[in-house]
Protein backbone atom coordinates (compact mmCIF):
# COMPACT_ATOMS: atom_id res chain seq x y z
CA UNK A 1 0.00 0.00 0.00
CA UNK A 2 1.33 3.20 -0.74
CA UNK A 3 2.25 5.46 2.34
CA UNK A 4 2.74 8.88 0.40
CA UNK A 5 0.49 11.44 0.59
CA UNK A 6 -1.61 12.36 -2.54
CA UNK A 7 -0.32 16.05 -4.12
CA UNK A 8 -4.05 16.85 -3.64
CA UNK A 9 -4.30 17.05 0.20
CA UNK A 10 -7.95 17.33 0.25
CA UNK A 11 -7.77 13.99 -1.63
CA UNK A 12 -6.00 12.72 1.67
CA UNK A 13 -8.19 14.29 3.99
CA UNK A 14 -11.59 13.01 2.26
CA UNK A 15 -10.11 9.39 2.32
CA UNK A 16 -8.75 9.88 5.81
CA UNK A 17 -12.14 11.07 7.05
CA UNK A 18 -14.03 8.34 5.25
CA UNK A 19 -12.43 5.37 7.27
CA UNK A 20 -12.76 7.34 10.64
CA UNK A 21 -16.30 7.69 10.00
CA UNK A 22 -16.71 3.96 9.35
CA UNK A 23 -14.49 3.17 12.24
CA UNK A 24 -17.03 5.34 14.02
CA UNK A 25 -19.59 3.23 12.91
CA UNK A 26 -18.21 0.41 13.65
CA UNK A 27 -17.08 1.37 16.87
CA UNK A 28 -21.30 2.32 17.60
CA UNK A 29 -22.50 -0.92 16.55
CA UNK A 30 -19.96 -2.93 18.76
CA UNK A 31 -21.56 -1.28 21.72
CA UNK A 32 -24.93 -2.07 20.06
CA UNK A 33 -24.33 -5.52 20.05
CA UNK A 34 -22.75 -5.67 24.27
CA UNK A 35 -26.32 -3.36 25.34
CA UNK A 36 -28.40 -5.92 23.15
CA UNK A 37 -26.86 -9.12 24.93
CA UNK A 38 -26.53 -7.46 27.93
CA UNK A 39 -30.40 -6.71 28.02
CA UNK A 40 -31.12 -10.27 26.86
CA UNK A 41 -29.83 -11.24 30.32
CA UNK A 42 -30.72 -8.28 32.48
CA UNK A 43 -34.27 -7.43 30.78
CA UNK A 44 -33.67 -3.87 31.40
CA UNK A 45 -36.35 -3.07 28.77
CA UNK A 46 -34.77 0.71 28.50
CA UNK A 47 -31.90 -0.46 27.23
CA UNK A 48 -32.85 -2.82 25.32
CA UNK A 49 -35.43 0.49 23.47
CA UNK A 50 -32.07 2.20 23.42
CA UNK A 51 -30.58 -0.37 21.44
CA UNK A 52 -33.46 -0.31 18.83
CA UNK A 53 -33.45 3.27 18.64
CA UNK A 54 -29.86 3.70 17.89
CA UNK A 55 -30.55 1.74 14.92
CA UNK A 56 -31.67 4.57 13.36
CA UNK A 57 -27.83 6.38 13.88
CA UNK A 58 -26.43 3.18 11.87
CA UNK A 59 -28.03 3.42 9.16
CA UNK A 60 -27.73 7.12 9.11
CA UNK A 61 -24.14 6.17 9.17
CA UNK A 62 -24.55 3.87 5.88
CA UNK A 63 -26.31 6.35 4.08
CA UNK A 64 -23.89 8.99 4.59
CA UNK A 65 -20.53 6.92 4.02
CA UNK A 66 -22.10 5.64 0.61
CA UNK A 67 -22.54 9.02 0.08
CA UNK A 68 -19.75 9.95 1.02
CA UNK A 69 -18.17 7.42 -1.87
CA UNK A 70 -20.31 8.44 -4.54
CA UNK A 71 -18.43 11.80 -3.85
CA UNK A 72 -15.05 10.65 -3.83
CA UNK A 73 -15.66 8.63 -6.41
CA UNK A 74 -17.43 11.19 -8.76
CA UNK A 75 -15.37 13.93 -8.16
CA UNK A 76 -11.62 12.32 -8.04
CA UNK A 77 -11.87 8.71 -10.17
CA UNK A 78 -10.11 6.95 -8.04
CA UNK A 79 -7.22 4.36 -8.81
CA UNK A 80 -5.81 1.40 -7.84
CA UNK A 81 -5.39 1.34 -4.10
CA UNK A 82 -7.62 4.37 -3.63
CA UNK A 83 -9.93 2.32 -5.85
CA UNK A 84 -9.93 -0.53 -3.93
CA UNK A 85 -10.19 1.44 -1.16
CA UNK A 86 -14.01 3.38 -1.82
CA UNK A 87 -14.78 0.03 -3.62
CA UNK A 88 -13.97 -2.18 -0.08
CA UNK A 89 -15.14 0.40 2.56
CA UNK A 90 -18.99 0.98 0.73
CA UNK A 91 -19.17 -2.90 0.81
CA UNK A 92 -17.79 -2.99 4.60
CA UNK A 93 -20.40 -0.47 5.17
CA UNK A 94 -23.11 -2.50 4.48
CA UNK A 95 -22.14 -5.96 6.39
CA UNK A 96 -21.88 -3.64 9.15
CA UNK A 97 -25.37 -1.94 8.83
CA UNK A 98 -26.43 -5.50 8.65
CA UNK A 99 -24.27 -6.11 12.05
CA UNK A 100 -26.64 -3.32 13.33
CA UNK A 101 -29.89 -4.87 11.98
CA UNK A 102 -28.34 -8.17 13.68
CA UNK A 103 -28.12 -6.41 17.10
CA UNK A 104 -31.80 -4.44 16.96
CA UNK A 105 -33.52 -7.94 16.13
CA UNK A 106 -31.77 -9.20 19.68
CA UNK A 107 -32.87 -6.27 21.19
CA UNK A 108 -36.27 -6.83 19.75
CA UNK A 109 -36.50 -10.81 20.48
CA UNK A 110 -35.11 -10.02 24.09
CA UNK A 111 -38.09 -7.45 24.54
CA UNK A 112 -40.34 -9.83 23.25
CA UNK A 113 -39.11 -12.66 25.84
CA UNK A 114 -39.00 -10.31 28.99
CA UNK A 115 -42.10 -8.55 28.32
CA UNK A 116 -44.31 -12.25 28.26
CA UNK A 117 -42.34 -13.08 31.89
CA UNK A 118 -40.77 -16.31 30.61
CA UNK A 119 -37.38 -16.48 30.54
CA UNK A 120 -37.32 -20.10 31.39
CA UNK A 121 -33.88 -21.25 29.35
CA UNK A 122 -31.50 -22.06 31.70
CA UNK A 123 -27.60 -22.18 30.38
CA UNK A 124 -27.56 -19.27 28.49
CA UNK A 125 -24.40 -18.39 28.95
CA UNK A 126 -23.63 -19.75 25.92
CA UNK A 127 -25.12 -16.97 23.82
CA UNK A 128 -22.96 -14.47 26.23
CA UNK A 129 -19.74 -16.87 25.02
CA UNK A 130 -20.99 -16.36 21.36
CA UNK A 131 -21.31 -12.55 21.82
CA UNK A 132 -17.92 -12.24 23.25
CA UNK A 133 -16.64 -14.25 20.13
CA UNK A 134 -18.59 -11.94 17.70
CA UNK A 135 -17.48 -8.81 19.50
CA UNK A 136 -14.01 -9.70 19.20
CA UNK A 137 -13.92 -10.58 15.49
CA UNK A 138 -16.21 -7.48 14.58
CA UNK A 139 -13.15 -5.37 16.66
CA UNK A 140 -10.59 -7.17 15.21
CA UNK A 141 -11.92 -6.82 11.83
CA UNK A 142 -12.38 -3.25 12.26
CA UNK A 143 -8.73 -2.81 13.27
CA UNK A 144 -7.52 -5.04 10.13
CA UNK A 145 -9.32 -1.95 8.34
CA UNK A 146 -7.96 0.85 9.99
CA UNK A 147 -4.15 -0.51 9.82
CA UNK A 148 -4.87 -1.93 6.81
CA UNK A 149 -3.45 -5.26 7.62
CA UNK A 150 -4.15 -7.95 6.01
CA UNK A 151 -2.36 -10.78 8.28
CA UNK A 152 -5.17 -9.72 11.06
CA UNK A 153 -8.12 -9.93 8.68
CA UNK A 154 -6.95 -13.23 7.45
CA UNK A 155 -7.01 -14.21 11.44
CA UNK A 156 -10.81 -13.00 11.45
CA UNK A 157 -11.80 -15.24 8.94
CA UNK A 158 -10.45 -17.85 10.57
CA UNK A 159 -12.43 -16.82 13.96
CA UNK A 160 -15.33 -17.38 11.86
CA UNK A 161 -15.30 -21.22 12.22
CA UNK A 162 -15.48 -20.33 16.04
CA UNK A 163 -18.71 -18.77 15.71
CA UNK A 164 -19.96 -21.38 13.46
CA UNK A 165 -19.08 -24.04 16.20
CA UNK A 166 -20.97 -22.38 19.00
CA UNK A 167 -24.26 -21.61 16.89
CA UNK A 168 -23.89 -25.43 16.24
CA UNK A 169 -23.78 -26.09 19.92
CA UNK A 170 -26.60 -23.87 21.14
CA UNK A 171 -28.43 -25.00 18.53
CA UNK A 172 -28.25 -28.77 20.03
CA UNK A 173 -28.67 -27.49 23.85
CA UNK A 174 -32.07 -25.60 22.41
CA UNK A 175 -33.20 -29.11 21.38
CA UNK A 176 -32.57 -30.86 23.99
CA UNK A 177 -34.52 -28.25 26.39
CA UNK A 178 -37.28 -28.54 24.12
CA UNK A 179 -37.73 -32.34 23.86
CA UNK A 180 -36.88 -32.34 27.65
CA UNK A 181 -39.52 -29.62 28.75
CA UNK A 182 -41.88 -28.68 25.95
CA UNK A 183 -42.84 -25.47 28.25
CA UNK A 184 -39.29 -24.07 27.04
CA UNK A 185 -40.63 -24.34 23.40
CA UNK A 186 -41.38 -20.72 22.15
CA UNK A 187 -38.38 -19.18 24.81
CA UNK A 188 -36.33 -21.64 22.95
CA UNK A 189 -37.90 -20.76 19.39
CA UNK A 190 -36.79 -17.12 20.18
CA UNK A 191 -33.53 -17.47 21.29
CA UNK A 192 -32.81 -20.21 18.10
CA UNK A 193 -33.42 -16.37 16.36
CA UNK A 194 -31.00 -14.57 19.18
CA UNK A 195 -28.22 -17.68 18.11
CA UNK A 196 -29.13 -16.77 14.76
CA UNK A 197 -28.11 -13.38 14.62
CA UNK A 198 -24.67 -13.86 16.53
CA UNK A 199 -23.99 -16.26 13.38
CA UNK A 200 -24.87 -14.12 10.98
CA UNK A 201 -22.63 -11.15 12.89
CA UNK A 202 -19.49 -13.59 12.40
CA UNK A 203 -20.40 -14.32 8.61
CA UNK A 204 -20.64 -10.22 8.32
CA UNK A 205 -17.29 -9.61 10.34
CA UNK A 206 -15.59 -12.32 8.02
CA UNK A 207 -16.98 -10.57 4.76
CA UNK A 208 -15.69 -6.95 6.21
CA UNK A 209 -11.69 -8.58 6.90
CA UNK A 210 -12.45 -10.30 3.41
CA UNK A 211 -12.26 -6.91 1.79
CA UNK A 212 -9.58 -5.55 3.83
CA UNK A 213 -7.35 -8.50 1.88
CA UNK A 214 -9.01 -7.01 -1.38
CA UNK A 215 -7.79 -3.22 -0.48
CA UNK A 216 -4.17 -4.32 1.01
CA UNK A 217 -3.43 -7.19 -1.75
CA UNK A 218 -5.64 -6.58 -4.46
CA UNK A 219 -7.17 -10.32 -4.62
CA UNK A 220 -10.78 -10.81 -4.24
CA UNK A 221 -10.49 -13.59 -1.39
CA UNK A 222 -14.03 -14.51 -1.55
CA UNK A 223 -15.76 -17.94 -2.16
CA UNK A 224 -12.45 -19.39 -1.69
CA UNK A 225 -10.52 -21.68 0.88
CA UNK A 226 -9.23 -20.37 3.85
CA UNK A 227 -5.85 -21.72 3.25
CA UNK A 228 -6.04 -19.72 -0.55
CA UNK A 229 -6.85 -16.85 2.16
CA UNK A 230 -4.10 -17.10 4.29
CA UNK A 231 -1.87 -17.17 1.67
CA UNK A 232 -2.57 -14.57 -0.24
CA UNK A 233 -3.02 -12.47 2.75
CA UNK A 234 0.82 -13.26 3.91
CA UNK A 235 2.16 -12.62 0.56
CA UNK B 1 11.37 -12.81 -43.97
CA UNK B 2 7.04 -12.75 -44.53
CA UNK B 3 5.05 -14.68 -42.63
CA UNK B 4 7.79 -15.24 -39.63
CA UNK B 5 5.39 -15.07 -36.41
CA UNK B 6 4.97 -12.70 -33.96
CA UNK B 7 6.50 -14.16 -30.63
CA UNK B 8 4.13 -14.51 -27.87
CA UNK B 9 5.12 -12.14 -24.70
CA UNK B 10 3.82 -13.97 -21.74
CA UNK B 11 4.37 -12.28 -18.72
CA UNK B 12 1.73 -9.70 -19.33
CA UNK B 13 -1.69 -10.14 -17.85
CA UNK B 14 -3.78 -10.76 -20.22
CA UNK B 15 -6.35 -7.90 -20.89
CA UNK B 16 -9.92 -8.28 -19.98
CA UNK B 17 -11.22 -8.52 -23.57
CA UNK B 18 -10.82 -11.12 -25.42
CA UNK B 19 -7.67 -13.85 -25.71
CA UNK B 20 -4.21 -13.97 -25.44
CA UNK B 21 -3.42 -11.08 -28.10
CA UNK B 22 -0.32 -11.37 -30.72
CA UNK B 23 2.32 -8.78 -31.12
CA UNK B 24 1.92 -6.40 -34.21
CA UNK B 25 5.21 -4.59 -33.03
CA UNK B 26 7.90 -5.28 -30.84
CA UNK B 27 10.52 -2.57 -29.43
CA UNK B 28 13.99 -4.76 -28.10
CA UNK B 29 16.27 -2.41 -26.03
CA UNK B 30 15.22 0.98 -27.35
CA UNK B 31 17.43 4.19 -26.90
CA UNK B 32 17.06 7.32 -28.31
CA UNK B 33 19.43 10.69 -28.21
CA UNK B 34 18.64 13.87 -28.82
CA UNK B 35 22.19 14.90 -29.45
CA UNK B 36 24.01 14.07 -26.16
CA UNK B 37 20.63 13.58 -24.69
CA UNK B 38 19.29 10.42 -23.67
CA UNK B 39 15.87 10.74 -24.40
CA UNK B 40 14.80 6.52 -23.91
CA UNK B 41 16.51 4.34 -21.76
CA UNK B 42 16.35 0.74 -23.27
CA UNK B 43 12.63 0.54 -23.94
CA UNK B 44 11.07 -3.31 -24.20
CA UNK B 45 7.92 -3.75 -25.16
CA UNK B 46 5.16 -5.32 -27.35
CA UNK B 47 2.54 -3.62 -28.93
CA UNK B 48 -0.62 -6.08 -29.76
CA UNK B 49 -2.66 -6.44 -32.75
CA UNK B 50 -5.95 -4.86 -33.04
CA UNK B 51 -5.84 -3.72 -29.41
CA UNK B 52 -5.26 0.06 -27.74
CA UNK B 53 -1.67 0.34 -25.74
CA UNK B 54 -1.64 3.87 -24.27
CA UNK B 55 1.29 5.35 -23.32
CA UNK B 56 0.89 7.39 -20.00
CA UNK B 57 3.54 9.28 -17.92
CA UNK B 58 4.49 12.32 -16.31
CA UNK B 59 5.39 15.93 -18.97
CA UNK B 60 9.00 14.70 -20.29
CA UNK B 61 9.13 10.90 -19.59
CA UNK B 62 9.42 10.60 -23.26
CA UNK B 63 6.18 8.80 -24.86
CA UNK B 64 5.75 11.35 -27.13
CA UNK B 65 9.48 10.67 -27.93
CA UNK B 66 8.49 7.16 -28.30
CA UNK B 67 5.56 7.23 -30.34
CA UNK B 68 7.67 9.83 -32.81
CA UNK B 69 10.05 6.53 -33.13
CA UNK B 70 7.41 4.54 -34.88
CA UNK B 71 6.97 6.34 -37.77
CA UNK B 72 10.96 8.12 -38.01
CA UNK B 73 9.77 12.04 -37.36
CA UNK B 74 13.11 11.99 -35.47
CA UNK B 75 14.79 11.45 -38.55
CA UNK B 76 14.16 14.57 -39.63
CA UNK B 77 16.58 16.46 -37.63
CA UNK B 78 20.37 16.33 -37.56
CA UNK B 79 22.43 14.58 -34.62
CA UNK B 80 19.48 12.51 -33.56
CA UNK B 81 20.46 8.80 -32.91
CA UNK B 82 18.29 5.54 -32.25
CA UNK B 83 19.99 2.20 -30.35
CA UNK B 84 18.11 -0.89 -30.80
CA UNK B 85 15.26 -2.13 -32.82
CA UNK B 86 11.57 -1.59 -33.36
CA UNK B 87 10.19 -4.91 -35.07
CA UNK B 88 7.00 -4.77 -37.29
CA UNK B 89 5.09 -8.26 -37.69
CA UNK B 90 4.43 -10.03 -39.92
CA UNK B 91 7.49 -9.14 -42.23
CA UNK B 92 9.91 -8.83 -39.31
CA UNK B 93 11.12 -5.54 -40.45
CA UNK B 94 13.26 -3.86 -37.60
CA UNK B 95 11.53 -0.13 -39.10
CA UNK B 96 14.68 1.76 -37.24
CA UNK B 97 17.07 0.11 -39.92
CA UNK B 98 18.42 3.17 -41.88
CA UNK B 99 18.06 1.13 -45.21
CA UNK B 100 13.74 0.63 -44.52
CA UNK B 101 12.41 3.81 -46.42
CA UNK B 102 10.90 6.28 -43.61
CA UNK B 103 8.16 7.03 -46.11
CA UNK B 104 7.45 3.64 -46.67
CA UNK B 105 7.06 3.57 -42.62
CA UNK B 106 4.78 6.51 -42.83
CA UNK B 107 2.45 4.37 -45.31
CA UNK B 108 2.04 1.41 -42.74
CA UNK B 109 2.35 3.57 -39.80
CA UNK B 110 0.29 6.79 -39.70
CA UNK B 111 -0.16 9.40 -37.06
CA UNK B 112 -2.40 11.57 -35.24
CA UNK B 113 -0.88 14.96 -33.55
CA UNK B 114 -2.40 16.56 -30.46
CA UNK B 115 -3.70 19.66 -32.69
CA UNK B 116 -5.41 19.11 -35.70
CA UNK B 117 -3.61 19.67 -38.39
CA UNK B 118 -5.77 19.96 -42.14
CA UNK B 119 -3.25 20.70 -45.04
CA UNK B 120 -4.94 24.23 -46.23
CA UNK B 121 -6.60 21.95 -49.08
CA UNK B 122 -10.17 20.87 -49.82
CA UNK B 123 -12.00 18.44 -47.20
CA UNK B 124 -11.29 16.06 -49.80
CA UNK B 125 -7.91 16.64 -51.26
CA UNK B 126 -6.80 16.02 -47.52
CA UNK B 127 -7.63 12.54 -47.65
CA UNK B 128 -6.42 11.70 -50.84
CA UNK B 129 -3.09 13.32 -50.04
CA UNK B 130 -1.43 10.57 -49.26
CA UNK B 131 -2.60 8.25 -51.68
CA UNK B 132 -1.92 11.02 -54.66
CA UNK B 133 2.12 11.23 -53.08
CA UNK B 134 2.17 7.12 -53.17
CA UNK B 135 1.57 7.72 -57.42
CA UNK B 136 -2.28 7.16 -57.05
CA UNK B 137 -3.70 8.91 -59.92
CA UNK B 138 -7.45 7.33 -60.90
CA UNK B 139 -10.29 8.77 -59.90
CA UNK B 140 -12.19 6.44 -59.38
CA UNK B 141 -9.89 5.15 -56.74
CA UNK B 142 -9.42 7.87 -55.28
CA UNK B 143 -12.87 8.51 -54.24
CA UNK B 144 -14.02 4.97 -53.20
CA UNK B 145 -10.52 5.47 -50.86
CA UNK B 146 -11.67 8.90 -49.76
CA UNK B 147 -15.14 7.85 -48.86
CA UNK B 148 -14.09 4.77 -47.31
CA UNK B 149 -11.96 6.83 -45.13
CA UNK B 150 -14.14 9.35 -44.18
CA UNK B 151 -16.81 6.28 -42.94
CA UNK B 152 -13.97 4.98 -40.68
CA UNK B 153 -13.27 8.49 -39.58
CA UNK B 154 -16.94 8.77 -39.08
CA UNK B 155 -17.22 11.69 -40.56
CA UNK B 156 -18.68 10.79 -43.89
CA UNK B 157 -22.09 11.79 -43.11
CA UNK B 158 -21.51 15.52 -41.95
CA UNK B 159 -19.12 16.33 -45.11
CA UNK B 160 -20.61 13.92 -48.22
CA UNK B 161 -22.17 17.26 -49.60
CA UNK B 162 -19.82 19.76 -48.88
CA UNK B 163 -16.53 17.39 -50.01
CA UNK B 164 -14.67 20.79 -51.72
CA UNK B 165 -15.13 22.93 -49.12
CA UNK B 166 -11.70 24.11 -47.58
CA UNK B 167 -10.90 21.84 -44.16
CA UNK B 168 -10.61 25.24 -42.01
CA UNK B 169 -14.09 25.44 -42.05
CA UNK B 170 -14.90 22.27 -39.85
CA UNK B 171 -15.24 22.32 -36.35
CA UNK B 172 -12.20 21.09 -34.39
CA UNK B 173 -13.70 17.47 -33.57
CA UNK B 174 -14.67 17.59 -37.27
CA UNK B 175 -11.01 18.66 -38.59
CA UNK B 176 -9.45 15.74 -35.63
CA UNK B 177 -11.44 13.28 -37.16
CA UNK B 178 -10.60 14.74 -40.99
CA UNK B 179 -6.87 14.27 -39.61
CA UNK B 180 -7.93 10.32 -38.93
CA UNK B 181 -9.39 9.94 -42.15
CA UNK B 182 -6.13 11.26 -43.99
CA UNK B 183 -4.05 8.83 -41.78
CA UNK B 184 -6.58 5.85 -42.66
CA UNK B 185 -6.58 6.52 -46.42
CA UNK B 186 -3.11 4.35 -47.04
CA UNK B 187 -4.68 1.38 -45.38
CA UNK B 188 -2.16 1.86 -42.36
CA UNK B 189 -1.41 -1.03 -39.86
CA UNK B 190 -0.68 0.94 -36.83
CA UNK B 191 -2.45 4.56 -36.15
CA UNK B 192 -0.27 6.76 -33.41
CA UNK B 193 -2.10 9.30 -31.57
CA UNK B 194 -0.64 12.08 -29.74
CA UNK B 195 -2.99 13.20 -27.10
CA UNK B 196 -5.57 13.35 -29.52
CA UNK B 197 -7.93 15.14 -27.55
CA UNK B 198 -6.28 17.43 -25.72
CA UNK B 199 -7.94 20.58 -27.80
CA UNK B 200 -10.96 19.31 -27.86
CA UNK B 201 -13.99 19.80 -26.30
CA UNK B 202 -15.51 16.92 -23.89
CA UNK B 203 -18.37 15.98 -26.54
CA UNK B 204 -15.67 15.96 -29.64
CA UNK B 205 -13.23 14.01 -27.36
CA UNK B 206 -16.11 11.65 -26.61
CA UNK B 207 -16.43 11.03 -30.52
CA UNK B 208 -12.81 10.22 -31.00
CA UNK B 209 -12.20 7.75 -27.97
CA UNK B 210 -15.48 6.38 -29.43
CA UNK B 211 -13.95 6.43 -32.71
CA UNK B 212 -10.72 4.74 -31.60
CA UNK B 213 -12.38 1.99 -29.93
CA UNK B 214 -14.26 1.01 -33.39
CA UNK B 215 -10.67 1.28 -35.28
CA UNK B 216 -9.26 -0.96 -33.19
CA UNK B 217 -11.37 -3.71 -35.07
CA UNK B 218 -9.29 -3.24 -37.96
CA UNK B 219 -5.67 -1.44 -36.98
CA UNK B 220 -3.39 -1.48 -34.45
CA UNK B 221 -3.56 1.48 -31.97
CA UNK B 222 -0.52 3.31 -29.49
CA UNK B 223 -2.23 6.42 -27.96
CA UNK B 224 -0.29 8.84 -25.96
CA UNK B 225 -2.17 10.87 -23.12
CA UNK B 226 -1.86 13.05 -20.44
CA UNK B 227 -5.39 12.13 -19.30
CA UNK B 228 -5.44 8.80 -17.17
CA UNK B 229 -9.25 8.74 -17.45
CA UNK B 230 -8.74 8.21 -21.20
CA UNK B 231 -6.04 5.86 -21.10
CA UNK B 232 -8.04 3.67 -18.45
CA UNK B 233 -11.41 4.18 -20.99
CA UNK B 234 -10.27 3.51 -24.20
CA UNK B 235 -7.01 1.16 -23.98
CA UNK B 236 -6.22 -2.70 -23.42
CA UNK B 237 -2.62 -2.25 -22.48
CA UNK B 238 -0.87 0.47 -20.59
CA UNK B 239 2.54 1.92 -20.51
CA UNK B 240 3.77 3.64 -17.52
CA UNK B 241 6.84 5.52 -18.81
CA UNK B 242 8.97 8.16 -16.38
CA UNK B 243 12.54 9.57 -17.15
CA UNK B 244 12.91 7.88 -20.36
CA UNK B 245 12.30 4.19 -19.00
CA UNK B 246 9.95 1.89 -19.42
CA UNK B 247 8.65 1.57 -15.59
CA UNK B 248 5.76 -1.01 -16.10
CA UNK B 249 3.58 -2.58 -18.84
CA UNK B 250 0.53 -4.56 -18.56
CA UNK B 251 -3.09 -5.30 -19.28
CA UNK B 252 -4.83 -1.70 -18.29
CA UNK B 253 -7.06 -3.30 -15.99
CA UNK B 254 -3.94 -4.87 -14.10
CA UNK B 255 -2.25 -1.25 -14.25
CA UNK B 256 -6.00 0.67 -13.11
CA UNK B 257 -6.82 -2.09 -10.33
CA UNK B 258 -3.46 -3.87 -9.11
CA UNK B 259 -0.68 -1.89 -10.27
CA UNK B 260 2.70 -4.00 -9.83
CA UNK B 261 5.20 -1.28 -8.67
CA UNK B 262 4.97 1.22 -6.35
CA UNK B 263 6.01 3.72 -9.13
CA UNK B 264 3.12 3.47 -11.34
CA UNK B 265 1.10 3.23 -8.20
CA UNK B 266 2.12 6.38 -7.14
CA UNK B 267 1.50 8.33 -10.53
CA UNK B 268 -2.27 6.39 -11.26
CA UNK B 269 -3.40 7.59 -7.56
CA UNK B 270 -2.12 11.23 -7.83
CA UNK B 271 0.68 10.81 -5.09
CA UNK B 272 3.52 11.48 -7.42
CA UNK B 273 5.33 14.51 -6.55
Amino acid sequence: MPTTEHLSKQFDVDLESLRSRMLQMGGLIESQILAAIDGLYSGNLHALEQVIENDRRVNGFEVSIDNDCSHIIARRQPAASDLRLIMGVSKAVTDLERVGDEAKKIAVVSRQIHESGRLQVPRLGDIRRAGGIVVSMLRKALDAFARLDAVAAAEVIRDDAAIDEAFRGIMRQLITFMMEDPRTISTALEIVWVARALERMGDHSKNMAEQVIYIVKGTDVRHTTFEDIERKASQ
Amino acid sequence: MVGTPAPEIASVTTAASGPVATAKSETKALSFFYGGFQALKSISMPIYEKKVTALIGPSGCGKSTYLRCFNRMHDLYPGNRYEGQIMLYPDNTNILNPVVDPIEVRMRISMVFQKPNPFPKSIYENVAYGLRVRGERKRALLDEKVEDALRGAALWDEVKNRLNDLAFNLSGGQQQRLCIARALATDPEILLFDEPTSALDPIATASIEQLITELKEKITILIVTHNMQQAARVSDYTAYMYLGELIEFDATDTIFIKPKIKQTEDYITGRFG
